[in-house]
């Protein structure tokens, strides 16, 4: 328990540094835009092959599942439509980007650390933490929403297109589905979840990198740690937020 | 002029560094000798506040940086220069960004004035057109100089090289010792160095301190080294055959 307040102390201790006046706003402003690409463009391509897929076998799954004529057909659209709204394109992406960056910044700070790279940039002055966390933040707070939207379309494209290949659906009744009773509060609902979840993936796995000490052994374990230490917060703070939020 | 007085550092109950006091003069190579594991680099890193000492003090001219908080020790840090033994260069950045690098953060100079200065510096180590190279493009040597050009790019009053020769062969060894002293006495900066290096004590000891287990045990310089009576520095100057067959000759 002292050790989980203790580690817990350090992680605001650290965000209070990360969060402090930059040195020079030019310098973080390219570094932001530089993390725009690696952490965000970059991850573009996994979102939207694993949101197909996920879509597609949601509306296949729903399908074969509710095979009665007491159903209507156009309830797979609709259920399909609510799984990746509510769940899927906020949380499940998030925990597939937790893997992705959270160990990419958790190795890249960690290598960071125990090659004195950030012993030279305090050495020269320069605030470390706001220097590679805080871009880092800003990066995928601005740009996971929209990895999160096109999540959504990604997903009900791909629900649509394998529902009226298999046959289990028509496009007709799909759309009429996806429209049915349809909540737009719930858009700001995944979005709110994923700005969340963008923030814990970041710091979480900034701050395991940040505090790493020896070698390439613990640098992976770090990177592991991020993974694992964000994951289990995301779940967490989903079940808060979902009673938070839809309660 | 740097001067610590009484430092003392532990880590978790360990004393690594026991009562040292040494005054480090400007416009000389000031050396760190010892052993591996004897305490040089954590006192290297305690002088550049990297950690923060249990007691004693640390002066940079007349100002006590050891008592300073973290915006104050900010300034005096940008007087600073380090060479790290891995080079710690940016990954990420090229040959000419790393040098860069600390003039973006605090000089306001235009692009063109940075980039002349950027040259300079990495004229001024040898390295030339290799501006967009990556550090894991570079030899141990050139990454070494590439160091040094990022740590004089702000004109620092202050120069930390350790352990500068770690990984490299005698003959770049030789070259980055000369390279050292001469923007040492170019530019009039303090300059302290660790090493355990024989060759860059008896090139560049101006003036010595040979720390054994976190203790100050000699001062001098590179000509009293060798007539010391010192057992334990004698140990370490002549723990090789050829050098305890010179001595015995002597």
């Amino acid at each position: 328990m002292f050790k989980f307040l203790s580690l817990f102390g350090k992680y605001w201790t650290l965000l209070g540094k990360v969060f402090s006046k930059p040195e020079k706003g030019k310098v973080y402003y390219r570094q932001t835009v530089k993390e725009l690409i690696s952490l965000g463009l970059r991850s573009t391509g996994i979102v939207i092959i694993i949101s197909f897929f996920m879509g597609a076998v949601l509306t296949l799954q729903t399908a074969y599942n509710t095979e009665n004529p007491i159903y209507p057909t156009y309830l797979i659209g609709l259920t399909c439509r609510d799984s990746i709204l509510l769940e899927f394109s906020s949380t499940i992406v998030a925990l597939i980007l937790a893997g992705k960056v959270g160990s990419n910044i958790a190795s890249e700070i960690g290598t960071m650390r125990v090659t004195e790279q950030i012993d030279a940039l305090e050495l020269m002055g320069v605030n470390s933490a706001s220097y590679l966390i805080l871009p880092k933040v800003i990066a995928t707070l601005v740009f996971n929403p929209f990895l999160t939207l096109i999540s959504i379309i990604t997903g009900i494209v791909g629900g649509g297109l394998a529902g009226t290949s298999a046959g289990v659906i028509t496009m007709k009744d799909y759309i009429y589905g996806i429209q049915y009773a349809f909540i737009p509060y719930y858009i700001t609902y995944a979005i709110i979840k994923t700005l969340v979840f963008a923030f814990i993936i970041t710091t979480v796995s900034s701050f395991e990198g940040y505090y790493v000490e020896g070698g390439s052994l613990e640098v992976g374990r770090a990177s592991t740690k991020a993974v694992v230490y964000s994951s289990v917060t995301i779940l967490l703070a989903n079940l808060i937020l979902t009673q938070l939020l839809l309660s | 002029m740097i001067r610590v007085e009484n430092i003392y550092k532990s880590f978790a109950g360990r004393t690594v560094l026991s009562n040292i006091s040494a005054t480090f003069e400007p416009g000389k190579t000031n050396l760190i000798i010892g052993k591996s594991g004897s305490g040089k680099t954590v006192l290297l890193k305690s002088i550049v506040g990297l950690h923060d000492i249990d007691s004693g003090e640390i002066w940079y001219g007349d100002v006590l940086f050891s008592e300073l908080d973290f915006r104050k020790k900010k300034e005096i840090r940008k007087e600073m220069g380090m060479l790290f033994q891995g080079s710690a260069l940016f990954d990420s950045l090229t040959v000419e960004e790393n040098v860069m690098f600390p003039l973006d953060m605090f000089s306001d100079k235009s692009k063109e004035e940075k980039l002349d200065r950027v040259n300079f510096c990495l004229n001024r180590v040898n390295i030339i057109n290799s501006n967009h190279l990556f550090p894991s493009e570079l030899s141990g040597g050139m990454k070494k100089r590439v160091a040094i050009a990022r740590a004089i790019a702000l004109n620092p009053r202050y120069l930390f090289c350790d352990e500068p020769n770690s990984g490299l062969d005698p003959k770049t060894a030789i070259v980055i010792d000369e390279l050292i002293k001469e923007i040492t006495e170019e530019f009039n900066m303090t300059t302290i160095v660790n090493t355990h290096d024989m060759n860059s004590v008896m090139e560049n000891g101006e003036k010595i301190i040979f720390i054994d287990e976190g203790e100050k045990c000699w001062e001098g310089n590179k000509h009293e080294i060798l007539e010391s009576d010192n057992i334990k520095l004698n140990d370490f100057v002549f723990a090789n055959s050829l050098a305890r067959k010179l001595k015995e000759t002597r």
